[in-house]
């Protein structure tokens, strides 16, 4: 029965891994893998000496750290709030809404923000124009290209990001907030001391597994955002491995630009299990 | 419980705040299925509407009578059932033996899963895997190398494992076979997981862009989203054909065949959302609780 499940696991996720290895090659694809020349460090070297690689390096970290300041926290608010709803039906009605924008595609949350924001008719310049004020050009601009992108995941991803928080509180003891209630406590206290310590172990395990992912700021969003325009703010590392890949053939050179970014991302989320663990959590292995 | 003021603004603050959030999420999608059926001339004199006076039926009329769209959309529903279906196939048939503890190798196999989900080799390693073995613009490239999802797989496995043992002893002393078991005592019982986990594999093919786009030179095979792009966010004009109209047939302007488009790419996963909802915060829970 484990079969077609191993096999899938060896051809698809550990072939890839060991393929990384063409980061040290010259690899000629009429050559093949054993074919090609082995030249050490030399795409690495290139890599990092070229004005490229600091351009990268801030646009992918600040869309990350943008991520993590403005997105990050707001399911946890979300979730609190929700959970002290007292009306179950109206609770009920705003999860089912605030889920959906994550079942659409990055090509539909994409096309719905240039509807509403270009300046050709868009809803929100057409808006600006009416009281008085000048259009304001975001798709086409770099200035706004972080804000715009972190907007987008909010609205996708918010509502969505609630789910596991709630189900964390589902599983709260009542008891604990009538103890609590027997003390005195008002309901900003019984948040303090019941609420957040509730849900405090799933923050942490998910902010482990977002430092894993630290770098990657959402290859597709990126893509479909991308103008010539914004390029100079909106290329990042995964772009950059796709256009000079895949449409310019570099294999060997983006390879070695991925396997930089791969490894940068299993030491962050090894370096953040061993805090969580050293701060008492559980951490995710 | 009796409140205090502060009590009561503090719920009129969260009902609110809540509120306008779910608008926010709600309000567009409105606009713009509202918006693909307005008559363009309303459209153009007030510029947002959300309940039209004058209907239309152009922007799809249009879009349907290019081969283009019709095709591809035929394309993505083929993918995302069958596709979904082998996903959910393979899936269980590693997830159970998985879930077993008398499984011969199986912490070292668990790691081998886990370590996936933290390193990978990468899009260039990934796309040269997919190139050697020959499914560049085949649709099994959109299939295969997302075959199982390693985060769908362990939520499953202790899904099953959380199973009571008694079930399948006795089915095994009547003469049941492994695949027996499976077919006939586990999977029955596993219903809102196997929906949770399908939804997930077949919103992923519904939306599927990136492999499609990495895997995929023939235009007559790209699915949905691919077209969606081409025409919203790179304005591609003259994907229709309206010389098989009448005469009185004009073309609509480009924002509502936009607005169309979007409807048409977006709302049948919608609609099967909502019947499979009650079960995802039931899977969700199982993967936040670790075994």
């Amino acid at each position: 029965m484990l079969l077609p499940g191993v096999a899938f696991f060896i051809v698809f996720k550990y072939v890839p891994m060991w393929g990384v290895l063409i980061s040290f090659q010259n690899y000629q694809p009429f050559l093949g893998f054993g074919g090609s020349d082995w030249v050490g460090l030399k795409h690495f070297d290139r890599f990092f000496s070229e004005p490229a690689f600091w351009t990268l390096f801030r646009n992918t970290f600040l869309l990350a750290v943008y991520n993590l300041i403005f997105f990050f926290p707001l399911p946890i608010v979300l979730a609190l709030m929700l959970n002290e709803i007292r009306l179950q039906a109206y609770k009920r009605v705003i999860q089912t809404i605030i889920y959906i924008p994550h079942f659409v595609s990055w090509v539909v949350v994409v096309g719905i923000a240039y509807l509403f924001f270009t300046t050709e008719g868009g809803l929100v310049n057409e808006w600006l124009a009416s009281v008085g004020l000048e259009k304001i050009s975001f798709l086409l601009s770099a200035d706004w290209f972080r804000t715009f992108i972190t907007g987008q995941v909010i609205w996708k991803d918010t509502g969505w990001g609630t789910i596991i928080f709630l189900a964390a509180l589902a599983g709260v003891d009542p008891q604990l907030y009538e103890a609590a209630k027997m003390d005195g406590a008002n309901r900003l206290r019984q948040l303090w001391h019941i609420t957040l310590p509730a849900v405090r172990s799933t923050i942490v395990i998910l902010l482990i597994l977002r430092l894993g992912h630290f770098l990657d700021t959402g290859f597709e969003q990126i893509f479909l955002n991308m103008n010539a325009m914004n390029r100079e703010v909106a290329e990042v590392f995964d772009t950059y491995v796709y256009s000079v890949g895949i449409q310019s053939g570099q294999f060997s050179y983006s390879t070695a630009v991925g396997l930089f970014k791969s490894v940068v991302g299993l030491v962050l989320v090894v370096a953040a299990n061993r805090l969580a663990k050293r701060f008492g959590e559980e951490g995710v292995y | 419980m009796r409140t205090s003021i502060s009590g009561r603004v503090f719920d009129l603050f969260i009902v609110a705040f809540s509120g306008l959030f779910g608008l926010i999420c709600f309000v567009p999608f409105l606009y713009v299925v509202a918006a693909s059926f307005t008559a363009p001339e309303e459209l153009l004199r007030k510029g947002f509407v959300l309940f039209p006076h004058s209907f239309s039926l152009d922007g799809y009329r249009y879009i349907f009578s290019t081969p283009t769209i019709t095709r591809s959309l035929v394309v993505t529903i083929a993918l995302a059932a069958i596709g979904t279906l082998i996903n959910l196939l393979f899936t269980v048939l590693m997830a159970y033996p998985l879930a077993r503890s008398d499984l011969f190798g199986r912490r070292p196999l668990m790691l081998m899963i886990v370590f996936t989900l933290i390193f990978s080799g990468g899009m260039i390693p990934n796309y040269l895997v997919v190139k050697s073995l020959h499914l560049l613009d085949s649709y099994w490239s959109l299939v295969l190398p997302g075959l199982i999802n390693a985060f769908n797989l362990i939520v499953l496995k202790n899904f099953f494992q959380q199973l009571p043992d008694g079930l399948e002893e006795s089915a095994r002393i009547d003469g049941c076979t492994d695949f027996g078991v499976l077919f006939r005592i586990v999977l029955p019982l596993s219903g809102s997981a196997l929906a949770t986990f399908g939804l997930f594999y077949a919103v992923g093919h519904w939306n599927t862009f990136f492999n499609a786009i990495l895997y995929l030179n023939d235009a007559d095979k790209w699915p949905i989203q691919v077209w969606l792009r081409q025409i919203i966010i790179l304005s591609q004009a003259g994907i229709g054909d309206a010389s098989s109209f009448d005469d009185s047939f004009v073309v609509p302007p480009p924002a509502i065949i936009k607005m169309a488009v979007i409807v048409i790419s977006t709302v049948p996963i919608l609609l099967i959302y909502p019947f499979l909802q009650k079960h995802f915060a039931k899977g969700v829970l199982l993967g936040s609780v670790k075994g």
